[in-house]
């Protein structure tokens, strides 16, 4: 009843393939989008910003990254934890100045870039370094592929474990982001405002969805789903493998090493790899956009919001409201969540994103049922 | 017997051209097994071209090789009168050719819009960064497109399930859904494996029609693989019947019926 | 002989029973994928969960205490009494094939026809949801298991020294080989046997491979899928068991224990995923490069501890040239 189409018709292609065809979808895009901007800003405070938004936000940006490869592309990936330790140690080195040595002679160094520069260039290298372990794709399948992705993330642990250059020959082997800010406002540090925080990761958040969002419905798009539904089929009909794969390979790695750049930066701060980054952080991106729903860009952001916000609430209702013991709640999480998978992968394999389509039919409908 | 280059006109008043594809001596094997041996054939520019044969006689292993899938160990296949150098399968799709598949090859996670534009990747040319900012050069190319693509669903018929996705439909909806795609990529050359397969009377005659309609209005060469032999003598102009791997018949279909040895092949021959 | 070559002698033997070890993880893996084409990720937690429920089941642990403890007020944590080893074993195999009946009845009969893809991760969840239960069950804590067939006569702990002194006369340098590792390795080739055989030669052994070759086409022969499967779990179920009891006899039963899965991935990768000597001679291959690596080229240039992702870079090689692994069936596409 009002949730209408009658008379909203689209006179354009264009019109058609736009994101949001019904006007109501469309309104309600703006009002969130407004409330993001405009309105959270002045009324959240450091515990909320803390312990949901920032996570949601950059584990959004991962999750749709993640998407793009494993949902839109079919290429199962097990290395995002890696991945993301890419992105937040590139945007590390280069928020302290890189030197460039050849030969035993320090050429030059580079100037500290700002903090905005510093997290894009996380996602550039991370993009290369993606294409560089997306290779072994063209050869190998399904499977085979997600377990080597796996080398992946045991080896760039390793690396970032071992190569002191990589955190600066601290004695700890952590890295910490030093105070940086934008515009005369701080954006990393331990006197950061939350909104600022907020602001910033929003930032890139609403990019990377723009971009995901327009990359997914062109060509590029098209390419991707056709390796994923039958790639030989795609090959004959005229698609590049290597190219598609790549791209694919190249994109998702860019959001999942900005991802981790902010998550180094303006989340944690101070991370050491081997807790921040193994491979329980890639299964946890992982069991978002199954959650969330694979193929979506919605999906991204609702499982993402889905796995960000259990733990806390298990908290809550465990340890505040029943009052047992932590490590009770943290076995507890474990079983829920591997729970959940098994429900949604037999109930609804299409996930989150699937349900809420479903919803959204039925509302356009409401209240006939039919 | 017509000089490679010369057209010629039907009896119904179409031209045919000269020799656009040829297959020259091509042997094909698996391992020990041989499944297509020493072949030769041509297809003319504009003529609807039968390959037949019982199951197994290689026709869709030979489609295939046009396709660019197999690479023949020996012989060469010949494309606009010069050899064609190895490419990959989308190199070949590039130059013109596109294909349905026997079991069909649609994209299962797609509707039936998204699988025929697909079928327009080849003349997608915008780069990524451009598609990143959609707005400008990508959505205008896009659009331009989807014309091209509501064009050839309007030929099929198809607009009321434009947006179904693709998993949902009957079998001999499939089949036209992966017509469309192949005919979305405007080919000089199209390939049919068993468009037929599995339908009913009904359902021939209108894939028949499209068929026709497609050689017609576009002038598309077609090369199809078929066993329904009425299908074959109404709808080709000329046959080649291939068994066990060999060419044992070439000509018109009135030459191919009355050939000996494929009568034998198709009706089979007692043995001492 | 001199001293490089004993130490590299050494270090390759060493690796060949770590192999041996990660060739019985890798043939769980193994059974299950080839008879329902599902790749078990939880493999390596079901060892975990065996050798917590073996440890608990001994020592007399009340399952849940924690919980129950936290939920009721309680303070219990011991029934008190102690069990036998051999008898402690039989119950938790019993145990196992609870859990194998279980899981295919409330997961996998729900996901028939799934694509691999989503097979697997429903393994991952799996494997959250037992690691879970396990520790909500036996706790997490680090324990100790002492399996002893009576009073004195346990797993032998510590070195060899009768290897030793043997080695050092013969050859003037003395092999340190950890006992646990030989008697393990002996356990291990005796199961891959007994295992290799029971496919082969026996009625359900033969049924299972009918299965793994086409489902459709065993149940038109009148096998029971479902018989089968829990078969396959069962026996899963079972050599997880063994791994659980040598690795965790070896260093403790404690959450580790379940990445001993994560080791047994490049082995199947190397081996292929459907072969059962394809992951004895994987596991062979992993144990022996792992180790040597680590000695002649990781610790002296590397700075060490490149056993975390040799064995995945390695199989990463071989997967190049050689997508199905070793003896993986040929994936041959046609359209």
């Amino acid at each position: 009843m009002f949730y209408r189409e009658a008379g909203d018709f689209s006179t354009t292609y264009a019109e058609d393939q736009q994101t949001f065809p019904i006007k109501f979808d469309r309104y309600r895009y703006y009002v969130v989008l407004f409330i993001a901007i405009v309105v959270i800003p002045f009324v959240v405070n450091d515990y909320w910003v803390n312990s949901l938004l920032l996570p949601f936000l950059i584990y959004a940006i991962a999750a749709l990254g993640l998407n793009i490869l494993v949902g839109y592309c079919g290429q199962v990936s097990l290395g995002t934890g890696g991945f993301m330790a890419v992105g937040a140690y590139s945007c590390y080195k280069f928020m302290t100045g890189i030197d460039i040595w050849w030969g035993g002679e320090l050429l030059f160094r580079l100037p500290e870039f700002n903090i905005f520069l510093s997290v894009l260039m996380g996602g550039v290298m991370t993009a290369l370094v993606g294409v560089l372990f997306g290779l072994p794709s063209l050869r190998i399948k399904g499977f085979y592929l997600a377990v080597a992705t796996l080398a992946a993330q045991f080896f760039l642990v390793w690396l970032f474990n071992r190569v002191a250059w990589f955190y600066n020959y601290s004695a700890s082997g952590q890295i910490s982001a030093p105070e940086r800010g934008l515009f005369g406002v701080l954006i990393t540090g331990p006197s950061v405002a939350p909104w600022a925080a907020y602001l910033f990761c929003l930032f890139f958040t609403v990019i990377c969805a723009y971009v995901a969002r327009n990359l997914t419905r062109g060509a590029a798009g098209r390419k991707w789903m056709a390796i994923r539904d039958m790639d030989i089929a795609a090959e004959i009909i005229g698609v590049n493998p290597l190219r598609a794969k790549l791209t694919a390979f190249a994109v998702s790695s860019f959001f999942i090493g900005i991802s981790g750049a902010l998550f180094f930066a303006v989340y944690l701060g101070a991370v050491e790899v081997g807790e921040a980054f193994s491979i329980t952080k890639s299964f946890l991106v992982l069991f978002m956009i199954i959650i969330g729903g694979l193929g979506s860009i919605f999906g991204s952001f609702a499982g993402a919001a889905f796995l960000v916000l259990l733990p806390v609430a298990l908290k809550v209702v465990g340890v505040d409201w029943l009052g047992w013991p932590t490590d009770i709640v943290a076995h507890l999480q474990l079983v829920i969540v591997g729970l959940l998978i098994i429900v949604f992968l037999i109930a609804e394999p299409h996930g989150i994103a699937q349900l809420w389509r479903v919803a959204k039919e039925k509302l356009r409908l409401w209240p006939f049922p039919h | 017997m017509k000089d490679n280059a010369d057209s010629y006109v039907t009896e119904d008043g179409r031209t045919i051209g000269p020799v656009v594809m040829e297959m020259k001596n091509i042997t094909l094997r698996f391992g020990g097994v041989e499944a297509i041996k020493d072949i030769s054939f041509d297809i003319r520019e504009g003529e609807i071209r039968a390959i037949i044969g019982p199951n197994g006689a290689g026709k869709s292993s030979m489609l295939n090789v046009i396709s660019g899938f197999y690479v023949p160990q020996e012989g060469q296949v010949w494309y606009q009168g010069a050899p064609r150098p190895p490419m990959k399968p989308y190199q070949v799709a590039e130059q013109g050719i596109a294909r349905t598949f026997q079991n069909i090859a649609l994209f299962e996670g797609m509707s039936v819009l998204d699988n025929v534009m697909t079928g327009r990747l080849t003349h997608m040319k915008s780069g990524m960064l451009a598609q990143t900012f959609w707005r400008g050069a990508a959505e205008r190319e896009e659009v331009a497109n989807r014309e091209v693509a509501e064009k050839i669903i309007d030929f099929l018929e198809i607009q009321a399930i434009r947006k179904t996705p693709v998993a949902r439909l009957p079998y001999g909806l499939k089949k036209r859904v992966e017509l469309a795609r192949a005919l979305a990529a405007e080919p000089s050359l199209l390939l049919l494996d068993e468009p037929m397969a599995g339908m009913n009377v009904e359902e021939k005659e209108d894939m028949s029609r499209f068929i026709l309609d497609v050689n017609d209005e576009f002038g598309t060469t077609i090369a199809l693989i078929e066993h329904d032999m009425g299908v074959v003598m109404d709808l080709s102009d000329r046959v080649v019947v291939m068994d066990y791997g060999k060419k044992i018949g070439d000509g018109t279909p009135n030459e191919v019926r009355n050939n000996q040895e494929v009568i034998d092949a198709y009706l089979g021959v007692a043995h001492d | 002989m001199n001293e490089q070559l004993a130490f590299t002698i050494e270090v390759f033997l060493n690796g060949l029973m770590a192999g041996v070890l990660y060739a019985l993880v890798a043939l769980g893996f193994v059974l299950i994928y080839k008879a329902s084409g599902i790749f078990n990720y939880a493999q390596g937690v079901m060892a975990l969960f065996a050798a917590m429920t073996l440890v608990g089941i001994q020592n007399g642990q009340v399952p849940f205490a924690h919980l129950i403890n936290a939920i009721f007020g309680t303070d219990v944590h011991k029934f008190g009494w102690h069990i036998h080893s051999f008898l402690a074993i039989i119950l938790t195999v019993f145990v196992m094939i609870a859990l194998a009946w279980a899981v295919q009845r409330f997961v996998f009969r729900h996901l028939v026809g799934q694509e691999p893809i989503i097979l697997f991760m429903a393994t991952i969840g799996l494997a959250y949801f037992l690691e879970g239960i396990a520790d909500l069950m036996w706790g997490s804590e680090l324990k100790a298991l002492n399996v002893c067939a009576a009073e004195g006569t346990c797993l032998p702990q510590g070195m060899n020294m009768w290897l030793e002194g043997t080695t050092y006369e013969a050859f003037g340098y003395g092999f340190f080989i950890d006992n646990l590792d030989i008697v393990a390795s002996i356990i291990a080739v005796l199961l891959v046997g007994g295992l290799v055989m029971f496919a082969q030669y026996t009625k359900q052994g033969r049924a299972m491979r009918a299965v793994a070759d086409d489902h459709q086409a065993a149940l038109s022969v009148g096998v029971s899928l479902n018989f089968i499967w829990i078969l396959v779990w069962s026996l899963a179920g079972f050599v997880a068991l063994v791994a659980g009891i040598m690795w965790g006899a070896k260093s403790g039963v404690q959450f580790s224990l379940s990445l001993i899965a994560l080791k047994a991935l490049p082995v199947l990768m190397l081996g292929g995923f459907t072969s059962i000597p394809g992951a004895i001679v994987g596991g062979l291959i992993i144990g022996v490069g792992e180790k040597l690596f680590e000695f002649l080229i990781g610790a002296p240039f590397l700075g060490g501890a490149t056993e975390n992702w040799f064995a995945y870079m390695l199989a990463l090689l071989f997967l190049v040239f050689r997508p199905q692994g070793l003896f993986g069936e040929k994936i041959i596409e046609r359209v």
